[in-house]
């Protein structure tokens, strides 16, 4: 047989059938559902008389527009959401998943969070499995190995009553990462250099699989944040081969196989790796130790530098396009050409979204900030766990207070400001360290700046008040 | 809706990476219906000093050409719903963000994926006035053609070019395959009884 990629062997496993033009009917194992891209596809159902086809396959819970604040008053009542489109979208899921019959996390309910930080918690997510949702960083599950990809409303509303998806198979690229990661370089900064390597359309048509020492020494946290951004590559989905870690992750989670079925299962799973002598289309290699703490300083995700580095100088670019598309990132960012980032001031530190929310995530930045206290320049601090089980753990490991004392809001899970479609936004003009994903224009809100980074740079800038080397505030390593 | 030919004028808008939070922002991501999205269409670009939108010129143009990676960012539908509703029924461009194109698709807008160095001759002929600014997408030869005679080629993977031209209902389709779905199920159940439910 032909040495197959890990994402060959996945896709051959979930062809239902196939025509000649290329195109095949792939089967969906797990569908994750939220509130903003499932009303018109439950609608579209609803007008065609149809069914949820596997609805115990489904899972919903809201997460986009929720506020953070709290959900239920001293007296245990829920509290009314203030902005109607939002009480309007969240009570449509509701009735949604009621009438369809779809399994749901209410949002008082103590598993709910961001999708991308549920399914995997649960044990929905299981490597091997084809996994879709509504949402792009949907690529996040692919750190278990499972295919996971990012769909439209339609695709929702396929998936929904057919419990597949008509697509062409991807191309598959590698990307390595060898050696060793230096002391304050995270998983984060790994994605960042990445996807600043290949561009913001790099992956285009691809499916990436990440391999190489840097990968397989990362735990599944880490390797959620690395697969998630993999559309910020452009890539259709990212995918780590599940190994031991994966396993051991796994094991015991709610909806993950348990006894005899574990056994076979692992088993079976230990063949989910790409063959020896696999082809891909492309292999990229970078060397872990040209990787440092990393910052954007631009409107999108490709546009990052190493924290002790500057924001480029327009004369660097001579093609005229890219050269206009620098200036108007950076006019829009108010930075100067070649500025260097340690002198950009913050007003705004947000730490959550699908990237960075997990409990890894949160013991990160609470260790830059233990003992210290933001500065005086911080105009907001929320923390926003990504789901209910890591604010719980959080609060019993006392990261709660530690961000309380050092002047953050400890907040209820959800998406939060990461898009800014519930009332936690970035003001205009406002400069926000940002653990989220996406540094769009608007993005956190009209006319808002935001600057990717890991949660301890994230920390390190809250205290410093101003972009900030993580190094400087973690000691030596051990 | 099907499509053939589409022609006329063309927006020239030529950027690369127009992510979909560009096309249409997250205040419009609340809404439960698909349509009136095109108010909204494009806004963070307009507000940015982009001004082929409001340009009289090309008020009502059936054809979008842009840069490369169009359309990247956001899974949101919303995006194709935004340009659907603005009358866009044809966007040109090197390369789409493959969400974007599969979400435009469904709706019955055509990405005619052309080679990178097509796009300036293109955007020279959609800024130039008058009869010279119009451009003709032939779906059925896979075609663009100019008024200076120039015929070049696109790219449009062949199920979506068929379903585009004779106006599949998708889910109609798939479920005629209701047989092999469950096949497909039923050995699951036997083999991976793990993934056969989860909740
Ligand atoms: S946290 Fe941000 S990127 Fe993740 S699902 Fe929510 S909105 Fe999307």
């Amino acid at each position: 047989m032909t040495p197959r990629t890990l994402y060959e062997k996945i896709w051959d496993a979930h062809v239902v059938s196939s025509r000649d033009d290329g195109s095949s009917l792939i089967y969906i194992d797990r569908h994750l559902v939220h509130e903003v891209s499932s009303a018109q596809a439950f609608e579209g159902l609803r007008k065609a008389g149809l069914p949820v086809r596997r609805t115990d396959l489904t899972l919903a819970m809201p997460d986009h527009n929720v506020p953070t604040t709290p959900r239920v008053d001293a007296a245990g009542n829920l509290i009314p959401i203030v902005d109607p489109a939002s009480a309007i979208q969240l009570a449509a899921l509701e009735s949604n998943v009621a009438e369809f019959g779809v399994p749901f996390f209410t949002a008082t309910s103590p598993e709910q969070g961001i999708v991308h930080v549920v399914g995997p918690e649960q044990g929905f997510t299981l490597p091997g499995c084809t996994l879709v949702c509504g949402d792009s960083h949907t690529a996040a599950h692919g750190a278990l190995g499972a295919l996971a990809f990012g769909i439209g409303t339609t695709e929702v509303e396929h998936v929904l009553a057919t419990q597949t998806l008509r697509m062409a198979r991807s191309r598959s690229m590698e990307i390595r990462v060898e050696g060793k990661l230096g002391h304050g370089v995270s998983s984060k900064d790994v994605i960042l250099a990445v996807i600043g390597r290949i561009g913001v359309g790099g992956g285009i048509g691809h499916v990436i699989e990440y391999r190489g020492s840097v990968f397989d020494a990362m735990s599944i946290e880490e390797r959620l944040t690395v697969a998630n951004m993999s559309i910020e590559a452009g890539a259709r989905a990212g995918l780590f081969a599940p190994d031991e870690t994966t396993f051991a992750y796994l094991k015991g989670r709610p909806m993950a196989p348990r006894g005899e079925q574990w056994e076979h299962a692992v088993a079976r799973w230990r063949e989910l790796r790409s063959d020896e002598g696999a082809v891909f289309d492309k292999s990229i290699t970078i060397d872990a130790c040209e990787i440092a703490p990393s910052v954007t300083w631009g409107t999108n995700p490709e546009q990052v530098v190493s924290i002790d580095g500057a924001a480029p100088r327009l004369e660097d670019f001579a093609d005229e396009g890219r050269r206009a598309a620098v200036a108007r990132a950076l006019d829009y960012m108010g930075i100067a050409p070649g500025q260097a980032m340690i002198d950009v001031e913050v007003d705004h530190v947000f730490i959550g979204s699908c990237t960075n929310s997990r409990i890894e995530d949160l013991r990160a930045a609470a260790r830059v900030l233990e003992g210290r206290h933001l500065s005086p320049r911080i105009q907001s601090a929320i923390v926003v766990p990504g789901s209910g089980l890591v604010k719980r753990m959080a609060e019993a490991e006392g990261l709660d207070r530690i961000f309380t004392d050092a002047g953050f809001e400890w907040r209820e899970p959800g998406c939060s400001a990461c898009l800014g479609m519930n009332p936690d936004v970035i003001p205009p003009l406002g400069r926000c360290a940002s653990t989220s994903n996406r540094n769009f224009v608007g993005r956190q809100g009209p006319d808002a700046r935001t600057h990717l980074m890991s949660p301890a740079m994230a920390a390190a800038a809250g205290l410093a008040g101003h972009l900030a080397d993580v190094r400087a505030y973690i000691g030596e390593p051990a | 809706m099907t499509m053939a030919v589409v022609a006329g004028r063309a927006y020239p808008l030529g950027l690369s990476n127009v992510d979909t939070d560009q096309i249409i922002g997250s205040d419009w991501l609340k809404t439960i219906s698909k349509v009136g999205l095109g108010e909204g269409a494009f806004a963070a670009l307009r507000d940015n000093g982009v001004t082929v939108f409001d340009d009289e010129r090309y008020k009502g143009s059936e054809i979008l050409v842009a840069g490369a990676n169009f359309g990247c960012g956001s899974s949101r539908e919303h995006a194709a719903w935004a340009i659907v509703d603005t009358g866009i029924r044809v966007v040109i461009a090197p390369s789409f963000s493959d969400i974007f194109s599969s979400n435009a698709f469904k709706n019955g807008i055509l990405t005619a994926v052309v080679d990178e160095a097509a796009i300036s001759p293109l955007m020279a002929v959609a800024s130039a006035d008058g009869e010279d600014g119009l451009l003709k997408v032939d779906l059925i030869d896979q075609i663009i053609e100019t008024p200076d005679g120039q015929r070049r080629p696109f790219n449009i993977d062949p199920f979506r070019r068929e379903c585009l031209i004779e106006g599949l209902d998708e889910i109609a389709l798939t479920r005629t395959e209701d047989p092999a779905i469950s096949a497909h199920e039923a050995r699951v159940s036997l083999v991976e009884p793990w993934l056969a439910g989860a909740v």
